[in-house]
């Protein structure tokens, strides 16, 4: 019987070392420990033969070469697994250089991203956003808006009519009027929207977008209009961005500015973008004219309020660096491309 | 507007630099757009006096000893005929800069740097020159426009810079004017604001002028008075036509006026001094002494000055004289009563014309002039009055005839004195959000000649007769302090009176926000195209005659044919960017507009039309197929926790076997489809362009936002996978309606696979599709799932004679 347990011993020890895998190593091991046909099973099995008075020790004797081969084909088994794992890994190795698989994102189109950006601005400020119609009436775009038939202002904007009456709105303020017929004050509105005039050049388009802003309540002066023309700049083109009001005309809006923020490319020194002046115009703004709030039914006596337009394709280009406008109605894959959210 | 500073200096003492006067304009509101330097190129130039001359023998050059005084004497040799000893001339001496001529001496074809250098052997260190060779002309200094030399005068110092000394210092700006200030329109209107931002007063031109005491038999009537609220006539005689001073062309010729004669030159020269249109008529030539102010009577005719025949309507002014019409009111006067050089008796007229008559009339017949725009822009009735009077003072300073006692002055309303008003200067600190010291504001107020006057709370002034634009509120008056006083000293504030307000998107903008979003995550680019588009797009997409979309709203003032109607459809702009972007070498894109289309209830539009927000998705490139482009509303679908159905149909402009209808709640919500072949074939496309467009105004209410969360089940889910044979006619969503309506467990059925072979036959497909069973309240066995599919294929054999693979 030891003889027979160190012959097995002894296979075991010189056969294990031959197997590169756990499954040849596992058929190995069945010759020795399977349940029924193992070696090692079958001399548990001879144990009766074994006279009465030596069976517990060559049970134990059994016993412990089974532990021993249990435990050796356990690390060996362990050994072989990591080895093929590690196999496994070389065999999958990637050139990790080699383009990803594409799942292509679209982007937002400038304006848009403009347009998020003020409206978060604007819309932390507590303002609505209103959006008007395209198609206005001669009245809520010009004559309610203190621009009579015979007011040269009308000759400031080209405009083209649908209708004696009907016309393609030149500028988002005609929604002011419909929003201040509606609601009373406080009102404080944000009004994006597309806007035409009949100009058609490098720096013109004849569709743009502009982003209308109004204030009307009680106690509102120029210093509250800079003061929220300061904090927006900042927030759309950087701290320490400053603003300058000078005097302007707009028939809807007395005292009338044209504000102008520091450049932000060369902090107003003076460079390329802002034509060396160290400004840049970006927005027209004014206390709201009173025959406006009169048209509307609202006291002017007991009212004021401002009222600010920007282009928003401008600030698009000002922020992106785009040089022509009509690139922005275009879709060029290339162009859209560049943008992100 | 033209200023030359020279001219303002008549009326202001400007002590300091052109680039100083621009900053302090700029800040009051007026903008220099353009610093126009008269000899900006020309340098090095200084007065020389020809001291000897000799010609070279057989040439026309000669060669002359020219004294410049401290620069030296120099060599100089010039073929001019009118070269003299004795004489001065502008002398460029090496290094200088003056414009290059052609051969014919007239036309500058640049600018050139004086170089020492030898004609015919003779050493020549310098240039004498013309006129033209500074940039000069007659008009803006005598003798400047003689082909030889400019003469120069003979007290000019010898060696001294020629420019101040022929008016080549001049500085012109170029200045916008807001429409709001018609009043500055005029070299004295600028005047006014540069004297008052200098803080030195203004000085009116000499108005003065001596009556003959003449009186005439004539008669002016306005017929018209609501389109001429003011018509001033004066009567001059004993007329002399001749040529007006250099001192009035030069200033005419800088700000682009052409002298003509005394009497036109004058009339051009109120017109710049005070923006006051003036019109001289040949008094012989208006018939029965008289002037009617009317509206022209239908057909009838008038040719103007410049020989143009117009046929008029009662909608346009006309000045006639008893017969016919002599002028076309505010534009241009007539060929019939023209100054001529024989002209001996005139009469001016200064008028004030409805500015809107004078547009649409001039628009109407094609015609304008210096004055139709001034009028335009709006004349007030203190410049009709006052340039009367200086046309009249410079008819007698010329000596170009005497003027009458006849001095007729209708008027609708006579102002010419300023109105009073009086405003709270509480009220202008509201505005204005700062309080303006009262010295600062009866400073500035006085400086801009509104009178001011303040008691307690009253601030009253005196509005400036030609400032029309001033209504009666203090909001006027706060704007002219602040402009003058500076908008430095606005203390910025955040809107601390005002209310707290709620603001931000409405959840249905919150929505198509989202929509943007999803499509950019789906791949899809956005984009923005012109609200309007060309007829042809209409024809493009084969649209057919009676399609509703070819009741499309039409522009009166297209700026082209192309962009001439409002859009109806967002599709054709979609084919036009795959278009272009293919053209261009981009081979493929994935686009998304979401935008306005405009339904008229009539036509033309007599009430708002509906604006339509309509969804287009444009796919284009040799990836993509019917099923890429579906990706895109099913990825809208999924994100609004919608479900699209999609129907075969039929579309002009797409593929016959590649167009689906989509709908949503039963109801068609939008087209998918490839673009037909005659279509790329038509647009030389060639790469697969799918489109989709959907009325997003019917889909956004479906669009559910509100999410319900489903317990999830407990049990495991089972999957089986079955593999059928149907007819090639049955569509995997007939089939699929089916399995799914057959099993309330079954919470997923989808497609996997479609196979065609012999073996399954002519006419058949098998069609491999994922079943999903998810139990809710026990384990499924599967005896259990093998009874559901039984049922399932029992219920697709009895339909569709469908057979499991």
């Amino acid at each position: 019987m030891k003889e027979k347990l160190e012959a097995i011993r002894r296979e075991i020890e010189e056969g294990i070392g031959a197997f590169d895998s756990s499954r040849a190593l596992y058929e190995f091991r069945k010759t020795f420990l399977d349940n029924k046909e193992g070696k090692i099973s079958q001399l548990m099995k001879g144990l009766k033969d074994v006279p009465k008075e030596e069976r517990p020790a060559v049970g134990k004797t059994i016993n412990e070469v089974k532990e021993w081969a249990l435990a050796l084909f356990e690390e060996t088994d362990r050994k072989l697994h990591t080895l093929e794992l590690q196999r496994r890994c070389e065999a999958e190795a990637v050139d990790v250089t080699e383009p990803a698989e594409e799942g292509t994102v679209g982007a937002l189109h400038p304006n848009t991203l403009v347009q998020n950006e003020l409206i978060d601005i604007f819309a932390s400020m507590g303002f609505e956003i209103f959006e008007g119609t395209e198609i206005e009436t001669d009245y809520y775009n010009f004559t309610a808006l203190n621009t009579p038939e015979d007011h040269p202002a009308r000759d400031m904007q080209d405009t083209f009519y649908l209708s004696p009456g009907f016309l393609l709105r030149t500028q988002t303020s005609a929604g002011q009027v419909h929003v201040m017929e509606k609601e009373k004050p406080p009102i404080k509105i944000l009004s994006p929207g597309k806007v035409f005039r009949s100009d058609d050049d490098a720096t013109h388009s004849p569709m743009f977008t502009q982003m209308e802003g109004l204030v009307v309540d009680r106690g509102i002066s120029v210093c509250d209009l800079q003061g929220m023309l300061d904090l927006f700049s900042q927030k759309i083109f950087g701290e320490g961005v400053k603003t300058r009001l000078r005097p302007s005309y707009f028939p809807f809006t007395e005292p009338s500015v044209e504000v102008d923020v520091s450049c932000f490319e060369c902090g107003g020194k003076g460079c390329k973008l802002c034509k060396g002046t160290g400004w840049i115009e970006v927005l027209g703004a004014g206390m709201v004219n009173r025959h406006v709030l009169e048209n509307c039914g609202i006291d002017p006596e007991e009212y004021t309020g401002f009222a600010f337009g920007m282009g928003v394709e401008r600030i698009a280009m000002l922020k992106y660096g785009i040089n022509n406008i009509k690139t922005l109605f275009e879709s060029d894959t290339r162009f859209a491309g560049q943008f992100r959210d | 507007m033209l200023a030359p500073i020279s001219w303002l200096k008549e009326y202001v003492d400007i002590d300091i630099s052109p680039k100083e006067l621009e900053e302090k304009l700029f800040s009051a509101g007026f903008e220099v757009e353009e610093v126009v330097e008269l000899g900006k190129d020309i340098s090095g130039v200084v007065v020389g006096l020809v001291e000897e001359c000799s010609l070279i023998p057989d040439t026309h050059i000669s060669v002359c000893k020219v004294n410049c005084g401290e620069k030296g004497t120099f060599q100089i040799c010039c073929g001019a005929d009118n070269v003299r000893v004795g004489k001065k001339f502008p002398a460029a001496l090496v290094g200088a800069t003056v414009y290059a001529t052609a051969k014919d001496h007239v036309t500058i074809e640049g600018v050139m740097t004086i170089k020492a250098g030898k004609l015919r052997g003779e050493e020549s260190c310098g240039m004498l020159c013309s006129g033209v060779e500074l940039g000069l002309k007659e008009e803006l200094y005598p003798g400047a426009g003689y082909m030889g030399l400019l003469e120069l005068p003979d007290d000019a110092p010898l060696g001294e810079d020629v420019k101040p000394i022929v008016g080549l210092d001049e500085v012109i700006f170029d200045i916008g004017i807001t429409a709001n200030r018609p009043d500055c329109q005029s070299i004295l209107g600028m005047a006014r604001e540069v004297a008052a931002v200098l803080k030195k007063p203004c000085r009116l031109p000499d108005l003065s002028y001596n009556e003959n005491g003449e009186t005439l038999d004539f008669t002016v009537t306005v017929e018209a008075p609501e389109l001429c609220p003011r018509y001033i006539a004066h009567a001059v005689n004993n007329v002399k036509i001749a040529p007006s001073p250099a001192w009035m062309q030069r200033r005419l010729a800088l700000v682009g006026c052409s002298a003509i004669s005394n009497v036109v030159d004058i009339t051009n020269y109120v017109l710049k001094e005070f923006g006051q249109p003036m019109h001289a008529f040949d008094r012989r030539d208006l018939k029965d002494d008289a002037i009617v102010v009317r509206r022209a009577k239908e057909g009838e005719e008038i040719t103007t000055l410049d020989e143009k025949t117009f046929t008029l309507k009662p909608e346009h002014l006309v000045i006639c004289d008893r017969t016919r019409p002599v002028a076309l009111a505010g534009i241009m006067g007539g060929l019939n009563s023209e100054i001529k050089d024989s002209t001996t008796q005139i009469l001016f007229e200064a008028a004030k014309f409805a500015r809107d008559s004078v547009r649409k009339t001039g628009r109407a017949l094609g015609q304008s002039s210096d004055s139709s725009a001034r009028f335009e822009k709006g004349v007030d009735e203190f410049s009709t009055v006052m340039g009367m009077r200086r046309a009249l003072h410079l008819m007698e300073e010329l000596g170009a005839g005497e003027v009458t006692s006849y001095h007729v002055d209708v008027a609708v309303n006579p102002v010419v004195q300023g109105k009073p008003l009086v405003v709270s200067l509480k009220r202008i600190q509201e505005i204005l959000g700062v309080t303006v010291p009262e010295n600062e504001i009866l400073r500035h107020l006085e400086a801009l000649s509104f009178e001011p006057d303040i008691r307690g709370d009253s601030l009253s002034v005196m509005m400036p007769p030609w400032r029309e634009d001033i209504d009666n509120s203090a909001a006027d008056i706060a704007e002219e302090i602040i402009r003058s006083w500076g908008y430095e000293h606005i203390t910025p504030r955040f809107l601390d009176k005002a209310h707290v307000t709620s603001g931000g998107r409405t959840p249905e903008q919150k929505k198509a926000m989202k929509l943007k979003n999803v499509l950019c995550r789906a791949g899809y680019n956005e984009s923005i195209f012109y609200s309007f588009f060309s007829p042809k797009d209409l024809d493009m997409i084969r649209l057919p005659e009676d399609a509703p979309e070819r009741r499309a709203i039409r522009l009166m003032n297209p700026l082209t044919e192309d962009l001439s109607l409002m859009r109806t459809t967002l599709t054709p702009s979609m084919i036009n960017c795959a278009v272009r972007n293919l053209r261009r070498g981009n081979t493929e894109g994935r686009f998304f507009e979401l935008a306005r289309i405009f339904l008229p209830k009539a036509l033309p539009l007599t009430e708002y039309p509906e604006e339509r927000q309509t969804l287009c998705i444009g796919a284009f490139g040799d990836k993509e197929t019917f099923f890429t482009a579906k990706a895109a509303p099913e990825a809208v679908a999924k994100a609004f926790g919608i479900s699209f159905t999609y129907q075969k149909a039929q579309r002009p402009h797409l593929h016959p076997g590649m167009t689906a209808e989509i709908l949503c709640g039963g109801k068609v919500v939008g087209v998918i489809g490839k673009l037909s072949y005659e279509i790329c074939e038509e647009l030389a496309i060639e790469k697969p362009v799918f489109l989709t467009e959907m009325d997003y105004e019917a889909l956004s209410p479906l669009m559910d936002e509100k999410m319900r969360y489903q317990p999830i089940s407990k049990f495991p889910a089972e999957l089986r996978d079955l593999a059928l044979v149907a007819d090639e006619a049955l569509t995997c969503g007939e089939i699929t309606e089916a399995i799914a309506s057959s099993c309330k467990y079954l919470t997923r059925v989808s497609l996997f696979d479609v196979y065609r072979s012999e073996a399954i036959g002519e006419g058949k497909k098998s069609m491999a599709f994922n079943l999903v069973f998810t139990p809710t309240d026990h384990e499924f066995t599967a005896d259990e799932i093998d009874k559901y599919v039984q049922k399932i294929l029992k219920k697709l054999s009895f339909l569709y004679q469908i057979t499991l693979r």
